[in-house]
């Protein structure tokens, strides 16, 4: 098993690791506040990751390492997502933290680490560079969070969120422990064969579920969804756009190595516990979402609820239910940018505006923006033409092609309870008369983003193609 | 060149774009210039329709300016678009009633004006879009679409209580469509393509049929509204402004009826039939309950818009009875059943539009709708009667009035099922005589009420060009319903030849 290194499967992970020392260098000899070239290099660092990435989206799949790196179509899409939704967030996040006086550094590099952590484990191929990857990506979103060391309710959620991911982390490992005792190898293409020849051990299934427990805790699916809003309505507000939106891309490429690569020829073991998790989720997000006044925790508890309709689609199992939820997790991640971006647009230097009824009066005196808003919602609540309407038709027609209508019907018919918290977001902006016009960010740098950002909801929403696409020869080039 | 001008999808997208071009236009300082954007857009809209119409070939029945494009690969959902004689009528009635709204609110919107007229725009697009839609997704998506400029404008251009009834018109319609949403995705999954009419010629077996009856009953019968669901559109209307109203009775209602026509009957044929006795019962209690409950209205758009449901009882009635005609060979009075249906659809269009552009223009005078606070208008506006006059006795049925000869053709064919289903739907005539001349009466006649209707003005030009146009349409296909008739008779004789055969086994379908 001495395979020759070949450091093209790995490349961007060096580069974007070499890229990391020299803006960590860079950034001790800076003088400017405002951090300018940090923040250029970080970004033009995702530029050529990207570049990189679809460079290797020719590549079907090529393993390495002794089979524990892999780098296939899946692990690409999925980085390229990731990519992109970094970009935009750290967009959004400049103005915010240069009025909270965060405008440091690490802000940059810990998101450039956070990234490397996802990209190891998008494409791993063994549990235990996923948990490497797992922990560095963790370790830099509990340090990212506690940034803002003079805010008590940021220091609070910056401890919470390290016991409850530490807590996550735990079950995960201690589920690998036990699939690596039984099967008796590390590798995920080993455990498939094991599994392919051998019945699942009672063990096995043990390991199992703690896997399954830690996966459901890193998405924040209920019954393991008590640390999610908390964390998101402590972290600043940038912060929690970023944490809410791009880590889901790598957990969902953790859940399909684990659940699919690992256990696929065991799905009955693992399908049916997603799917009451998932359930869960989507009844009570959407129904606590409804009495939230504030609108980060509301956004919070419906992204609980998308996580639900995102994991009805892993737990069908198939490769188009997978595709489906691959769509749903990259759609939902630039959704939940653009809504968190509306709090980060509303917030002063004074005061963070995160009440719903802080937005009364937009519709009147910032029309744009009142519409570029109610994209967001609009997309949110699965309406067409927004995009946030494919993605749930694809998760619920595969429900229906797979037998499980009554499971659809239950799911849908929580969208429309959904549908009633967006609409108060719109209803506020639009509906209710103001005197006085809401608080709105100077930045113009976060308006072009912020429209640019909605307005591809839109655009996307009419050819959602330009995305699916992409998903879809992820998985066809697997099988 | 101007054969291959995709006519439908201009139908769409210009208002389309043109609402896309006046939203930036807010301020005072391009209000005229985005008033007569939107009436241009509107009017090249209507031109563009009509053209369609005089292209039409009324003499077959199959589809025509087919529009087919792929849209989206990976679900096999294509961008088409096509028309027959049941979608052309509504698409023209589609562009000349957001003219008309168009017009109406020229000057009367004091709040973001440019906001109010692109929303109208983009509905009209979109409804176009419904009629036009040939596969099923791309027609739930503009079926979905839709209900958001329709939430803005009531929400924003409202009464005092226009939150509450916009949010309950979103929810209610929204909740009707998810189900839609499952069929129709059931049904795509079967037929392999989202294609309407290939779902058309599906065999489905009773128990699914029975199912998938019930999911697309929730969805239309919530839109038409039928009763027991049918309060979302009291308040919905009352909150409304008048355009929201005009278009919400004239062409939204139509999409609830329209869905029973392309998607309920034909796909599932069988348990419409199973269901035809509740469903004409239900349109019966539409008729009959709902014209008592227009009767003890006190405020006049309460009053339309329970009018409203009763007539739209009677299309949904000449829909169902068709079932039973058909099961004892009355296949001609079957047609006549249909086409009275459709008849009442577009005839309503017309008089519900009126009624409430009416009301409009009372209300902008005296802004209130309170029958008591009026009385012998007809003293101070004479002109104004007249109109009023002919749009209430078109609401009543009288003969020589469009909304006559839909009612007429539909009590007909109901008389050969049952004297007793025909003698309750004939009550309708009495009642809506009953409600809408006693108001007319009461608002109208008499001396003048007080110094408020003494300072009442008549109609302006404006008024007046919009209430000719809306008269002569009610009164000619009141007189000479014939062209009507003959572009929407192929589609339905085909519809009842191919399309209302049992769907239990591949026998009897025509491909």
């Amino acid at each position: 098993m001495t395979d020759p290194v070949n450091f093209s499967i790995i490349s961007s992970e060096i580069f974007l690791l070499v890229a990391l020392c020299i803006i960590m260098i860079v950034d001790l000899f800076q003088r400017d506040k405002e951090r300018k070239l940090t923040f250029m290099l970080t970004q033009i660092s995702f530029v050529v990751l990207f570049i990189i990435g679809v460079q290797n989206l020719g590549v079907a799949r090529e393993v390495a390492y002794s089979g524990h790196w892999v780098l296939d179509q899946f692990g690409t899409v999925l980085k390229l997502a990731i990519y992109v939704t970094a970009f935009i967030s750290l967009l959004y996040a400049r103005p915010f933290i240069r009025e909270r006086n965060l405008m440091r550094g690490e802000y940059y590099l810990l998101t450039l680490f956070s990234v490397l952590g996802m990209m190891i484990m998008v494409s791993s191929g063994s549990l235990l560079v996923i948990y490497l990857g797992l922990e560095l990506l963790s370790l830099s979103l509990y340090a990212l969070v506690s940034l803002q060391r003079d805010s008590n309710a940021a220091s609070e959620a910056a401890v919470k969120y390290f016991v409850m991911g530490g807590l996550a982390s735990g079950f995960l490992l201690y589920g690998i422990s036990l699939v690596y005792g039984m099967s008796g190898s590390i590798l995920i293409a080993d455990i498939n064969q094991y599994l392919a020849n051998n019945d699942s051990s009672l063990m096995i299934k043990f390991g199992l579920v703690f896997i399954v427990v830690g996966i459901a805790f890193k998405f924040g699916a209920a019954p393991f969804h008590m640390w999610l809003p908390d964390i998101y309505h402590g972290s600043p507000s940038s912060i929690t756009a970023y944490i809410s939106s791009v880590p889901k891309i790598a957990a969902f490429g953790m859940a399909f190595r684990i659940l699919e690569g690992a256990f696929g020829n065991n799905t009955a073991d693992w399908a049916s516990m997603i799917m009451i998790v998932a359930m869960l989720s989507v009844v009570l997000g959407n129904i606590i979402a409804l009495v939230q006044s504030n609108l980060k925790r509301m956004l919070s508890y419906s992204a609980i609820a998308h996580i639900g309709y995102f994991l009805l689609g892993v737990s069908v199992g198939t490769d188009q239910a997978f595709a489906a939820s691959m769509f749903y997790i990259i759609v939902y991640a630039l959704m939940t940018l653009a809504g968190f971006g509306i709090i980060i647009f509303m917030s002063s230097e004074q005061k963070d505006y995160q009440q719903i009824s802080d937005l009364r009066g937009m519709g009147r005196y910032h029309p744009w923006y009142a519409l570029m808003f109610s994209l967001v919602m609009i997309s949110m609540a699965g309406i067409p033409p927004c995009i946030g309407f494919w993605p749930k038709l694809e998760i619920f027609r595969i429900l229906v092609t797979n037998g499980y209508v009554f499971e659809a019907v239950v799911a849908i018919a929580f969208s429309v309870v959904g549908l009633v918290y967006y609409l108060k977001v719109i209803k506020e902006m639009f509906f209710v008369d103001a005197t006085e016009s809401p608080n709105v960010s100077t930045s113009r740098s976060l308006k072009i983003a912020l429209s640019v950002n909605c307005l591809l909801l839109l655009m996307f929403g009419l050819m959602p193609d330009s995305i699916y696409q992409y998903c879809l020869s992820a998985f066809a080039s697997l099988s | 060149m101007l054969e291959n001008l995709p006519i439908l999808s201009l139908l769409i997208w210009l208002p389309i774009i043109g609402a896309g071009v006046i939203i930036f236009g807010s301020g005072q300082k391009y209000k005229q210039l985005t008033q007569w954007i939107a009436l241009i857009t509107a009017a090249v809209t209507f031109v563009l329709s009509l053209w369609a119409l005089n292209e039409f070939d009324s003499s077959r029945y199959y589809l025509q300016f087919v529009e087919d494009k792929s849209w989206i690969d990976s679900l096999s959902i294509r961008y088409s678009l096509a028309v027959d004689g049941i979608s052309l009528p509504l698409i023209v009635l589609t562009s000349l009633m957001t003219l008309i709204v168009i017009i109406s609110s020229w000057n009367n919107i004091k709040l973001r004006a440019s906001h109010y007229l692109a929303a109208f725009l983009v509905m009209c697009g979109l409804m176009n879009g419904v009629f036009a839609a040939t596969d099923a997704i791309l027609f739930y998506v503009m079926w979905e679409a839709m209900l958001i400029p329709m939430f803005l404008i009531i929400g924003i251009w409202g009464g005092p209580n226009r939150i509450y009834a916009t949010l309950k018109f979103f929810i209610y319609t929204f909740f009707g469509s998810v189900f839609l949403l499952i069929a129709l995705i059931y049904l795509g999954n079967q037929a392999d393509s989202f294609n309407i009419f290939n779902m058309h010629s599906m065999v489905i077996d009773a128990e699914v049929q029975l199912l998938l009856f019930f999911a697309f009953l929730i969805a239309f019968a919530i839109k038409v509204p039928m009763w027991p669901v049918h309060t979302w559109l009291p308040d919905a209307h009352v909150q409304a402004p008048t355009g929201g109203s005009v278009i919400l009775a004239a062409i939204m209602l139509k999409m609830g009826t329209y869905g029973f026509l392309r998607f309920m009957l034909p796909i599932v044929p069988d348990a419409s039939l199973e269901m035809a006795n509740m469903m004409i019962v239900l349109s019966l209690i539409a008729v009959a309950y709902i014209g008592f409950v227009a009767l003890a209205q006190s405020d006049m758009k309460k009053l339309i818009a329970y009018s409203s449901i009763a007539h739209m009882g009677f299309v949904t009635l000449g829909l169902f009875i068709s079932f039973a005609l058909i099961a004892d060979n009355h296949l001609d009075a079957a047609v006549m059943g249909i086409q009275g249906a459709l008849i009442q659809m577009i005839s309503h269009g017309f008089i519900s539009g009126a009624l409430f552009l009416s009301i409009g223009v009372l209300y902008d005078r005296m802004h209130s709708r309170e029958i008591k606070d009026y009385g012998g208008v007809v003293n101070k506006m004479p002109q104004f009667a007249l109109f009023f006059m002919i749009f209430a006795m078109a609401n009543s049925g009288l003969p020589g009035t469009s909304g006559f000869v839909g009612e007429f053709m539909v009590i007909l064919s109901s008389f050969q099922v049952s004297f007793w289903i025909a003698a309750v739907s004939g009550l309708t005539l009495i009642l809506a005589a009953a409600y809408t001349l006693w108001m007319y009466k009461r608002v109208m006649f008499g001396d003048v009420a007080n110094e408020k209707v003494a300072a009442l003005e008549d109609l302006t030009m404006r008024e007046t060009i919009v209430f000719i146009v809306l008269a002569v349409m009610v009164m000619l296909f009141g007189l000479w319903p014939a062209p009507l008739l003959d572009i929407m008779a192929p589609s339905v004789q085909h519809l009842i030849d191919c399309n209302l055969v049992s769907k239990l086994t591949p026998e009897g379908m025509c491909s």
